[in-house]
């Protein structure tokens, strides 16, 4: 590998000509998919990056990228910084992988963590959150909120991560009201308010009532509020500007906990690469105020629910389950285990439609 | 006062000056713009147009902005062709995407197989992927007079759904842990279009230099190219010169698909490396603008190529070097051409100042 070479020698080059200054700099990157101001995913991962320069002050340096398409351009985005003498990169979506794998072999030295995804390398981590776990909860006020028993559902693309979130709140609507059907459908976008709120449109025109989504504007909240007597949900960040209706509650992704613990690791020199789960337990995942929109039994039962699968007594993916086709998936009382929930490609039963191929 | 006096013939001089002035009050626009943001706009221009080529880890850049400029000129190359004759594809990004889904569907038949007959056939597969796709616009306005304007650009959003279907189901990685998206080609020998991934080196670069050669004597040497400037320039003259529109209909949009086709396959077995939902990033749309930048000749488009390569990759650089948003970088790039047409009124007016006159 020539490059690797080059490569190499060009950083230790400049980490010997940028003299002491720079050295005890620790330098962390962020590549983000959506504006930082998208209000939602980018958003929380924006605010994990300010959290780290508060908590370490002149130790670090902080360099982020917005909207870096996923794909080829992702890979010269990560590899800039890692020329620039970043030692620490967080890429923060599914689609920088395959970059930010192929970047990684050319900068030994520089570490990487890389959100969502399945590829570790010695010196690539991953990291996740159990998002599933809020779904549960919200799949509980969803269905119990609904008067026309027709859940809506803004899907972004149809990999695991989505498939699994669908999953976890149709059961947990289900189980508070056996009448209610999803309805979804597939934004293929992250972030693009435009089509976010058509989609939000179209299923409000369809009798929906509840919305919820898993792409990362605001915009079908907007879409609810000009509807009148629709509710929903927060992504990713609180969206607390439409409190208290029809923002009922919000599942939050708190990245700034991991984000310091990993830049003090570096700063340590304990870093190693991993591939971390967290959930609501560990406060990677967190729920947003239910506000007074909410019944109040219906706040303490969903707030019971939160409760139990933080400390473990209870797995939203707890059998009987089956999948869409009516095979059997989990048996009375079995746990899903986490490379099924990975890797999930199957609607459970009850949900109509297919997964898009 | 201020008068626009249209000049009998547009003038060649001020149609080469436009574009350098354009980019030079870009720059002062853009300046002005990063420094009201807080920027030193000095070092931010410099950022944007030196760095890439002339910084410190210039080695890097040089060939990314080949990486990036290859499939703007190859695509802006076929436009060109059908601007000049006045026909209009607009939907070269959905030639763009058939191709890549062709030429990554042959490599993915073969896969693991390993023969050095594979890259061609997915050449030939890229290509003639674009030219299919082209000829449906071509076809209809040939036989029912549709406007190719529409069409093109209607199926721009058909290929869109095409691609997504095929990275979520039949090309999709059967190893990928049921993830969208195909297996990596550039992993696979045969198929790759890298001709070294370390350097930066990849076919489609080649293929857009032998394009602006080709297209160069096309038009200068061939009758073909005479009778495309000439329907374009004087439609009538070129009817009574026996020019047949429908086969230079043909041609152009069949050309222009081939070629964008051939861009798509390129990059979708290199840079890209896999069929992915979102694996078109417009390299079709901003074409259209290169093209025009480069004044529809061949060579002045490979240089707007270049050009256009150097704003982006600089501004990723000023992006993640200064801290400047992604916006106001799209904003820049949006004044350049903003700023050319503005000034294109100078090659077809002239200014006249005049005294007023009282009756």
């Amino acid at each position: 590998m020539r490059l690797s070479k080059i490569l190499t020698g060009a950083t230790l080059a400049l980490g010997l000509a940028t003299g002491a200054a720079a050295q005890d700099k620790t330098k962390v990157g962020f590549i983000y998919v959506g504006p930082i101001g998208d209000g939602g995913w980018t958003y929380e991962h924006d605010k994990g990056r300010l959290a780290v320069e508060e908590h370490f002050g002149d130790q670090v340096e902080t360099v982020y990228q917005e909207s870096v398409p996923e794909g080829a351009d992702a890979e010269r985005a990560i590899t800039q910084m890692a020329l620039q003498g970043a030692d620490l990169i967080f890429t923060t979506s599914f689609g920088y992988m395959d970059p930010t794998i192929n970047v990684a072999k050319k900068f030994p030295d520089v570490k990487f963590e890389h959100a969502t995804g399945y590829k570790q390398a010695e010196n690539v981590s991953t990291y996740s959150a159990r998002f599933y776990e809020g779904r549960a909860v919200q799949g509980h006020i969803a269905g119990q909120m609904t008067d026309s028993n027709i859940v809506g559902y803004i899907g972004s693309y149809p990999i695991p991560e989505v498939i699994r979130g669908i999953n976890s709140a149709f059961i947990h609507a289900r189980k508070v009201n056996p009448d209610v059907e999803f309805k979804i459908v597939w934004a293929y976008t992250w972030f693009d308010p435009a089509k976010e709120a058509d989609a939000a449109s179209v299923l409000i025109e369809q009798g929906a009532d509840v919305i919820l989504q898993h792409t990362d504007s605001t915009a079908p909240l907007a879409a609810a509020e000009n509807a009148g007597d629709v509710i929903g949900f927060g992504q990713a960040s609180d969206m607390a500007e439409y409190k208290p209706s029809p923002r009922v509650s919000s599942i939050i992704d708190n990245w700034a906990p991991y984000y310091i613990d990993r830049v003090q690791a570096v700063i340590d020199g304990t870093w190693e690469s991993q591939d971390i789960w967290h959930g609501i337990d560990e406060g990677m995942v967190g729920i947003g105020e239910i506000t007074d929109a909410v019944p109040d039994d219906i706040k303490a039962s969903a707030l019971e629910l939160k409760d139990s699968i933080a400390s473990g007594d209870y797995h939203p993916f707890t059998g009987p389950i089956n999948k869409q086709d009516g095979s059997a998936w989990l048996a009375e009382g079995e746990v899903a285990d986490d490379g099924t929930l990975l890797g999930m490609d199957f609607y459970v039963e009850g949900i109509e439609g297919k997964i898009p191929e | 006062m201020i008068r626009l006096e249209r000049r009998p013939q547009p003038s060649r001089l001020w149609s080469y000056l436009t574009p350098v002035i354009a980019v030079i009050v870009t720059m002062i626009a853009g300046g002005l713009l990063f420094a009201a943001l807080g920027k030193n706009p000095v070092e931010a221009i410099r950022t944007i147009f030196w760095n890439p080529l002339f910084g410190e880890f210039a080695f890097y850049y040089r060939p990314q902005l080949l990486v990036k400029a290859a499939p703007l000129v190859l695509i802006a190359i076929g436009l060109s062709l059908g601007f000049r004759a006045g026909i209009w594809n607009i939907g070269a990004e959905g030639q763009y995407i058939v191709g890549a889904l062709c030429g990554a569907g042959v490599g993915l038949a073969f896969h693991p197989t390993e023969s050095v007959l594979i890259f061609p056939l997915m050449v030939i597969a890229g290509g003639l992927g674009g030219w299919a796709w082209a000829m449906i616009p071509g076809l209809l306005k040939v036989r029912f007079g549709t406007n190719e304007i529409l069409v093109s650009l209607m199926l721009v959003y058909v290929a869109e759904q095409l691609l997504a279907s095929m990275a979520l189901g039949l090309m999709k990685n059967p190893e990928g842990h049921g993830f969208p998206g195909s297996r990596n080609l550039s992993d696979y020998a045969s198929a790759t279009s890298w001709i070294d991934q370390d350097i930066g080196l990849h076919w489609g670069m080649a293929a857009a230099f032998i394009a602006v050669i080709l297209a160069y004597v096309l038009l200068n040497r061939h009758i073909l190219g005479f009778n495309i400037r000439l329907s374009g320039e004087a439609p009538r003259a070129a009817k009574f010169s026996g020019v047949a529109p429908a086969r230079l209909i043909l041609f152009c949009l069949g050309t222009s698909g081939a070629l964008a086709g051939l861009a798509g396959m390129f990059e979708v077995a290199g840079p890209s490396g896999q069929v992915s939902i979102d694996f078109n990033v417009g390299y079709g749309f901003t074409a259209i603008i290169v093209a025009f930048l480069g004044r529809l000749h061949p060579v002045g488009i490979l240089l707007a190529g270049l050009l256009m390569a150097l704003t982006y990759i600089g501004g990723e650089m000023a992006q993640s070097n200064l801290g400047l948003p992604a916006a106001a970088i799209q904003v820049f790039q949006g004044m350049l051409l903003f700023f050319l047409l503005a000034l294109d009124v100078l090659t077809h007016f002239r200014i006249r100042l005049s005294a007023r006159r009282t009756a």
